[in-house]
């Protein structure tokens, strides 16, 4: 048990309402581009009117007339551009509407839509997010930025550092250990090249990947996902709109999001404690009385994370993970299957594009256009999503299909 | 509990003078980022369009603007745009200003005068931002006409300043 | 499921050129004073919203996770929003839709900046906001684009600088009753005039401060609210809008997005006639011609006549239409995002009748508030109401 001093009060009464079927919110349609390691002949607005295009044919809207609100999900020096905001609206059908940035990840842009939703400021608001990350040439510069400038930079010249820590803490106070690791990464790049969005997809054997070059120890450079480039647009409207679209709705029945301490030195290393508190959110407000769903997607963006995000998520009692894929539980035939997508390890991360790009890999599975990846009869998804080091900050969401 | 705006409001100044006698810890950090930005398809075109002395352009055939900067969307109407126009390097000053100042905010030795320029050939208003010479501030005009003044071609690189500045046009 | 939203709650740090404390300690102080003002404690607070500018100037990464615990974020679902100068009245509307959509009943936003980090000045940080390919290379400084927007203004409506000057003269004044002021002064037009061009037409009195500062409010629930004070005071219309990136091509003499984001919220409220039915408007004055600029996109006067209105005392303290109580940034300082937070403590204070000597002469009921941001591209309007 965790002491209660790190999780205070969880939110009151107000969150757990549970949205009843006929005031529901959902996702219409969705679009991307990119999906590689680097997307060069084309700039970030490009990708971004490419990924909007496609989310609006696919969710057969006029942005121009249909679309209230706009969310995009971006960080400054991603973008390396202060205020990136002011180059989002042209691209995506945005000029002259309300518009806004959010710094978050993709689920914290779709936690954003369904709140204005929800207050009825709008009926229809679209959610975007990209990963650029070719563009950055300094991307450990910038990594290393985010560290505290008085406590922690310093000590940071490698900025996996905190990875290295936080994993060696898991695997201690869990029991799990760097083997299941291996798995993790060994399985999710082999989920991968069923993925044609995969940029990372191989094979690798858990002992190659133990055996690949320590970057921050105990983590290995196979099991530390990669860059890729990407954009990710989603439309999410009201029941009103939804009910009468030509797609299957993909209904947000829960989402939270939580953040812990940023304090290095006194978080919490063992247990993701923004994991569990926004799962228990979303949980509550889908009215799920445990974790249970036909696939998920939770981070990967180390492998260690996604034994850590499972058991925080209560989807594996805290120590089992390891066992369960020693197992086969989390293949895509298994009882749980996880990050069937590939997950980051697979298909590359994607910055505060992530979180959305997981969604939208659930949203392929319980509409059944997931092909050779696809769940037979996946209904319901549970997403998790990090913000990534040195952050406690994630976010939840629960979906599910008609 | 007082529902009356506070009294005493927190926060310690420190004063220029404080500062210049360093009478708090100051904890430097020095941030470098590089960046190579993708230029895409209408800022690559454009800037080789620079290179050769030429100012490009792309035209939305459904509202029928030249728009320039050149982009791949038009933002009315949410579509690709269709096709490329070139537009003249010459043009009427939209606004203009007069800067006294350095990057870093400190006085200038000269001051510089920076205009937005609608070029002809382009939709009414469309153009961009760029330097003024030639020209003393004070005789600057909103509606004044202009012209490019292109580096000799050895020097151009593919960017904005292959255009050296704008310079009054005389008829 | 539309749930009416009220401030209860508002503080403030000062705003100086520089101020000791951290960032994580200033979003602390004023999170402080905002909840003592309400009347609450941070447990019993459901999720917080903070806004603050650009990463350039604190120089973290990921700024809002760095502040988050100064703010009141650990063990709750935290956001930050950004919309550049238009921050400080977006955190506001990000409040609202937090418990209007009733995901919380008590929702803590903060803004805080800390511009004083960046040296030599934070002048140079802004390099970073323009174009890389079009605008950086030319060496593109921030007042230029401004003084480019006042000057189209004064040429298109025929606006003096003397004219816009008694904006920087009233609002410098106006602050000199803000406790938390750091540039109130009583000045003239002819200080105005004689002050140094710092960007032409931009003369350094037309131009408020770089800032460090913070500054909070706390949102509740009606049940809630009703319970707590006696005198909420309701956000009853939010709007917001953002214009084209490419402002080169745009009019830059009238804002339209502010015209549009302030319909969306007057639409809201109810409100078919703003200049008759807006009691108090603290508008965005980084530049005193943007508070002219700002009230005729606010609907507060015709296109060109906001000077004239000026002229004519209407928007003094004791007028009509007492603009900028405050002192505004003019006055008050500008670190940024708490700088439009002012604005929204400010109209929480006025429509209470607790805002001392700043209070406005007439019987305050309904109150704007808004803010400015981006490439000149984007505003933020909340319309708040008393009891």
């Amino acid at each position: 048990m965790v002491p209660s001093r790190h999780f205070p009060v969880l939110p009151r009464q107000s969150i757990w309402e549970q949205i009843p079927m006929n005031d529901g919110i959902a996702i219409i349609g969705f679009g991307y581009s990119g999906f590689a390691r680097a997307t060069r002949s084309k700039s970030y607005k490009e990708l971004m009117f490419e990924a909007a295009s496609n989310a609006y044919s696919d969710a057969d809207i006029d942005v121009r007339k249909d679309v209230g609100s706009f969310v995009c999900c971006e960080e400054d020096l991603w973008e390396g551009t202060s205020i990136a905001d002011e180059y989002v609206p042209d691209q995506i059908g945005a000029a002259l509407r309300p518009t806004c940035t959010v710094t978050n990840d993709g689920l914290g842009g779709l936690a954003t839509a369904f709140m204005q939703i929800r207050s009825g400021l709008a009926d229809v608001v679209v959610v975007e997010a990209h990963s650029k990350l070719s563009d950055v040439s300094s991307k450990d510069d910038v990594a290393r930025f985010a560290y505290d400038p008085v406590f922690a930079r310093d000590l940071a010249s490698d900025p996996l550092m905190l990875a290295g820590l936080e994993m060696n803490r898991f695997l201690h106070e869990s029991g799990n250990d760097r083997e299941a690791c291996a798995d993790v990464a060994s399985l999710n790049m082999a989920n991968g090249l069923s993925n044609e969005r995969a940029s990372y997809g191989g094979r690798s054997t858990p002992a190659e990947v133990l055996s690949s070059e320590t970057l921050a120890f105990p983590l290995t450079a196979l099991e530390t996902s990669r860059p890729a480039d990407a954009c990710l647009v989603f439309v999410i409207s009201s029941d009103r709109l939804a009910k009468a679209s030509k797609n299957q709705p993909v209904w947000i029945r829960g989402i939270g999001w939580a953040s812990s301490t940023p304090w290095i030195q006194s978080m919490d290393m063992a247990h993701a404690a923004y994991a569990r508190l926004s799962s228990a959110v979303a949980y509550r407000m889908a009215g799920l009385a445990e974790p249970k769903a036909d696939l998920y997607e939770v981070d990967d963006t180390f492998a260690y994370k996604e034994l850590q995000h499972l058991e925080a998520i209560g989807v594996c009692g805290e120590g089992t993970s390891g066992k369960m894929i020693r197992k086969g539980c989390f293949s895509p035939d298994g009882d749980i299957p996880v990050n069937v997508s590939g997950g980051s390890l697979g298909v590359g991360h994607l910055v505060e594009a992530s979180g959305l790009h997981r969604a939208m890999e659930a949203c392929i599975q319980l509409r059944g256009q997931a092909g050779r990846m696809q769940i037979k009869g996946a209904r319901s998804a549970i997403v998790q999503a990090w913000r990534g080091l040195p952050t406690s900050s994630g976010a939840v969401a629960v979906l599910e299909a008609e | 509990m007082s529902r009356m705006a506070r009294s005493r409001y927190d926060g310690v100044e420190i004063t220029s003078k404080e500062l210049k006698a360093q009478k708090y810890k100051i904890f430097p950090f020095t941030a470098r980022f590089n960046y190579d930005w993708s230029t895409g398809e209408a800022v690559g075109r454009f800037l080789a369009e620079l290179k050769e002395g030429r100012i490009i352009g792309r035209r939305c055939s459904r509202c029928g603007r030249i728009l320039v900067p050149p982009r791949m969307f038009c933002e009315e109407d949410f579509r690709p745009t269709d096709e490329w126009i070139y537009v003249k390097d010459h043009g009427t000053i939209k606004t203009y200003s007069v800067s006294y100042l350095n990057a870093d905010a400190s006085r200038a030795e000269k001051p510089t005068v920076v205009a937005v320029i609608a070029l002809d050939g382009a939709s009414e208003g469309m153009g961009f931002l760029h330097l003024l010479e030639e020209v003393a501030p004070g005789k600057v005009e909103i509606g004044m006409r202009v012209k490019a003044r292109w580096k000799p071609k050895a020097q151009r690189r593919g960017a904005i300043t292959d255009i050296a500045s704008f310079v009054p046009e005389v008829s | 499921m539309r749930r009416r939203v009220a401030v209860i709650g508002a503080g403030m740090t000062l705003f100086r050129r520089r101020l000791l404390e951290t960032g994580k300690e200033l979003s602390f102080e004023a999170s402080r004073a905002a909840l003592d003002s309400a009347g609450v404690e941070l447990k019993d607070v459901d999720s917080v919203v903070m806004g603050t500018a650009p990463e350039a100037f604190d120089g973290v990464h990921m700024k809002g996770e760095y502040l988050l615990d100064g703010a009141g974020g650990v063990g709750r679902p935290y956001t930050r929003v950004y919309v550049g100068g238009g921050t400080g009245v977006f955190i506001p509307i990000a409040a609202y839709w937090h418990v209007a959509s009733g995901l919380s009943d008590v929702c803590l936003a903060v803004g805080e900046e800390k511009m004083s980090s960046v040296y030599p000045h934070p002048q140079g940080a802004f390099n970073s906001i323009f174009d890389q390919q079009l605008e950086r290379p030319l060496g593109v400084n921030l007042v230029w684009i401004f003084a480019l927007e006042m000057r189209r203004y004064m040429h298109k409506y025929g606006i003096k600088e003397e004219e816009i000057a008694e904006v920087a003269v009233k609002n410098k004044g106006n602050a000199l009753a803000h406790p938390c002021a750091q540039l109130a002064a009583k000045i003239t037009v002819e200080d105005v005039m004689k002050s140094e061009p710092m960007v032409w037409p931009v003369k350094r009195l037309d131009i408020s401060p770089p800032s460090d500062g913070a500054a909070a409010i706390v949102v509740a629930s009606e049940e809630v609210a009703k319970k707590l004070t006696p005198s909420p005071v309701w956000i009853d219309g939010v709007g917001w809008n953002i214009d084209s990136t490419y402002w080169t091509d745009r009019e830059l003499a009238y804002p339209l997005y502010l015209e549009k984001a302030a319909k969306m919220a007057y639409k809201m409220a109810g409100i078919s006639n703003p200049r008759k039915e807006i009691d108090v408007a603290e508008a965005y004055d980084p530049f005193d011609y943007k508070e002219l600029h700002h009230l005729e996109g606010l609907q507060l006067a015709g296109k060109g006549e906001a000077a004239r209105m000026t002229a004519e005392g209407i928007t003094q303290r004791n007028g009509e239409l007492p603009v900028n109580p405050s002192g505004g940034l003019l006055g008050v300082g500008n670190p940024i995002a708490a700088a439009g937070m002012m604005k929204i403590c400010e109209l929480f204070w006025q429509l209470r009748g607790e805002a001392g000597k700043r209070q406005v002469k007439k019987d305050a009921r309904t109150g704007v508030a808004q803010a400015w941001g981006d490439l000149m591209q984007f505003s933020s309007v909340v319309v708040m109401r008393s009891s």
